[in-house]
């Protein structure tokens, strides 16, 4: 009899320690008029945004949910908090300040650490709430700004977020959208000056302590003319037995000639609904790339856009997910094509495994006036055991004759020629099974820095080899 | 020569797993420790199945006999125990492996196999050395397992993996197939270097005797039809070699 290895569901020790939580200043659950109020109150927010935040939650009570895609129905709006803040919070620019506790968390995410090393700067959310904000000196020296959003509103580059913020992905864009707008909170604004190129990574990560909470933060990054920046967001929460709920918004501004490369970690708890919004405008010459990682959530919709919106303007998008026990993950990614050459590159993997349902949608728009535009996509998927699935959906809305569009997808399965092959090395089955599957999502890793790198593969083990038992 | 079995195969009968089909059907074989050992036999004889079943090979499933290895019974248990026990197998079609590197998974092998970390250094000079014997690319070692290999540095790649990982017994499968004559001579080369620094047991599976000119051959065995049919010392190979497999048909 050969042995069978036991894959069960995985250790997350690692991320899965929760924070008790004691004096934190909530808002009730659910979603009214009043709570949008208070949450504006708290924020501070100029007139503007109070009346945006009004707007946007009449706009979420008119939008039905989605109609498509995975279930949503273990998500009840009425049970969410929409604002936590942590216990006596309030940023700082030194580690030293943050409270014990929380900083504790971070620690044992190794984000400090993480600083020192090999980033540019760093910001940290906890909840609803940046507790940490720093950039070196010699990055802000360069005039790149890196702060959270609500103080960004009341500083030097108050109007131009009043320009940006909510304008490429409007309330009126889905549900989440609007909700997003009534109750945002946290999240970073990144603006680059022309011509500067920020030659380390700028990160912020995000943690989501406490239950039945949403997080909401925003992201708005303007790269000017020229300008040069890698962004990471790295996210995870501790696993509760009540729905979480993240719906965070992400809007890039890529000015002519200027490269964003906006990389993603992404392992929240498995009962979280990940709703997230991204989407970047490419202006002419200039390029996004997108790097993304998905392995938690319980319930994923991520499709990253791309707007190609001036001549020559050029996206790439890498991506794999990994859809184990209890996870429906729905990613993927849209592109505009709206000038003349404008190119876009699709490579994705995705993973699914005990019953994980993986689908990867991938949607391609090119402009009558586009012509000369390029795309093409690569999805290819593995299914780990018999009772996974994987479905590829692609859509492509083609609107002239002079343009190169390509499309392929395969579906495949772990050859057990792969195993023996690696089994008559002296590796484990178990091993031999997250070594192909780290190797399937190597066009990830490849894209990543080293240390991202090795916490991806780090996760693809926990999730592959998991507690033997 | 040793009088020592180091490996002893019973009235073994291999079947494709869930299929009735019997392959082998009560295979009898001693190999000494140190000694050289080839199992000829036309095509579909079994020959193939034969190594991959002493492996532990999910596709198939062993019916009845038992394996030994250095005395102990390593029937039924599963590949890489097999392995780290010290037996090796050389694929007749090596696997293309995306995402690690030549030099990641060796190194990684040799780790497991020994549970103890080699350093960096002491292993890239051994790595390259034992690449100059098979004359390899060094630039090979940095490409993904087998990805994009052509079928000769393939076999080169089982080759170096084998004077890597030092087995007591290694099975080659076909290692000649598909070779053109230098790439033999080479191939040649790297087993004779084996039998000189790590002293192991070879048992060599092929339908042909072109890699076998260079070695000393201490017994040949003749499968037939999931049989073995016949058995000799190396002298078997050349006559073999002459007159095919006509009379054992």
């Amino acid at each position: 009899m050969r042995e069978k290895a036991k894959v069960s569901d995985i250790d997350r020790s690692l991320y899965d320690f929760r924070l008790e939580e004691k004096d934190a200043f909530k808002v009730e659950e659910g979603l009214t008029e009043e709570i949008v109020r208070q949450i504006s109150d708290e924020k501070n927010d100029p007139d503007w945004m109070r009346e945006f935040r009004l707007k946007s939650l009449k706009i979420y009570n008119e939008t039905p949910f989605p109609d498509w895609g995975p279930s949503i129905e273990g998500l009840d709006m009425d049970n969410i908090v929409t604002y936590v803040r942590p216990k006596d919070n309030k940023m700082v620019a030194d580690w030293n300040e943050v409270p014990t506790e929380i900083k504790d968390t971070f620690q044992k995410l190794g984000i400090p650490q993480a600083e020192r090393e090999s980033l540019a700067g760093v910001g940290a959310q906890f909840d609803s709430e940046l507790v940490y904000h720093n950039v070196k000196e010699e990055v802000a020296a360069q005039g790149v700004i890196y702060t959270d959003l609500e103080s960004a509103l009341w500083g030097d580059k108050a109007d131009m977020i009043k320009d940006h913020f909510m304008h490429l992905v409007p309330p009126t864009d889905h549900k989440f959208a609007a909700l997003h707008g009534a109750v945002w909170s946290g999240g970073s604004f990144v603006y680059v000056p022309p011509g500067v190129s920020v030659e380390i990574p700028l990160q912020s990560y995000f943690r989501l302590n406490a239950p039945g909470a949403g997080q909401f933060e925003h992201t708005l990054i303007i790269v000017d003319e020229g300008a040069y920046l890698h962004f990471i967001e790295g996210c995870s929460a501790p696993k509760y037995n009540v729905a979480n709920l993240h719906a965070g918004c992400v809007e890039l501004f890529v000015g002519k000639n200027a490269t964003l490369r906006y990389s993603t970690i992404e392992n929240w708890s498995k009962n979280m609904y990940n709703l997230n919004t991204k989407r970047a405008r490419v202006d002419k010459d200039g390029k996004v790339e997108w790097v993304s990682g998905s392995f938690g959530s319980h319930v994923s919709y991520l499709y990253p856009m791309s707007v190609l919106a001036g001549e020559n303007a050029r996206t790439e998008f890498t991506g794999v997910t990994f859809a184990g026990k209890g996870q429906n993950l729905d990613t993927g990614t849209k592109v505009v094509h709206n000038a003349k050459n404008t190119s876009s590159y699709i490579n994705t993997r995705s993973i699914s495994k005990d019953g994980g349902i993986s689908t990867f949608r991938s949607s391609v728009t090119v402009a009558k006036d586009a012509t000369g535009s390029k795309s093409a996509v690569s999805c290819q998927s593995l299914m780990v055991d018999d009772i996974s699935r994987s479905d590829t959906i692609p859509a492509m809305d083609i609107r002239t004759d002079d343009c190169d569009i390509g499309h392929e997808a395969k579906i495949g399965r772990i050859s057990d020629d792969t195993v023996f092959y690696l089994m008559s090395r002296g590796m484990s089955e178990e091993d031999a099974r997250a070594l192909i599957v780290s190797g399937f999502a190597d066009n990830v890793g490849k894209e990543l820095p080293l240390e991202y790198a090795v916490e991806m593969n780090n996760l693809i083990r926990l999730e592959m080899v998991g507690s033997i038992g | 020569m040793s009088n020592k079995n180091i490996l002893e195969v019973k009235d073994l009968k291999v079947s494709v797993k869930e299929e009735e089909k019997e392959i082998l059907h009560g295979v009898n074989l001693s190999v000494g420790e140190g000694e050289t050992h080839v199992i000829m036999g036309p095509n579909g004889a079994g020959k193939s199945t034969l190594g991959s079943s002493i492996m532990a090979d999910p596709r198939y499933d062993i019916t009845a006999g038992s394996i030994k290895f250095k005395g102990e019974d390593i029937t039924g248990i599963s590949t890489d125990k097999i392995a780290k026990k010290g037996l090796f197998i050389s694929f007749q079609n090596p696997i293309e492996v995306p995402g690690i590197t030549l030099f990641n998974f060796i190194k990684t092998a040799i780790e497991t196999k020994t549970g103890e970390h080699i350093r960096f250094f002491d292993f890239q000079k051994e790595l390259k050395k034992t690449m100059e014997v098979l004359n390899m690319d060094p630039a090979y070692a940095e490409r993904d397992l087998n990805v994009g290999f052509s079928g000769g540095e393939k076999k080169k790649a089982e080759i170096l993996q084998l004077l890597m990982l030092k087995p007591e017994l290694a099975i080659l499968d076909e290692t000649d197939s598909g070779l053109d004559v230098d790439a033999v001579r080479i191939v040649s080369e790297g087993i004779k270097e084996y039998k000189k620094s790590v002293g192991g047991a070879l048992l060599i599976i092929t339908h042909s005797t072109r890699l076998l000119e260079a070695l000393t051959v201490d017994r040949t065995h003749v499968l037939v039809d999931g049989k073995v049919v016949a058995e000799g010392s190396g002298k078997l190979v050349d006559e073999i070699n002459e007159n095919g497999f006509e009379k054992y048909l």
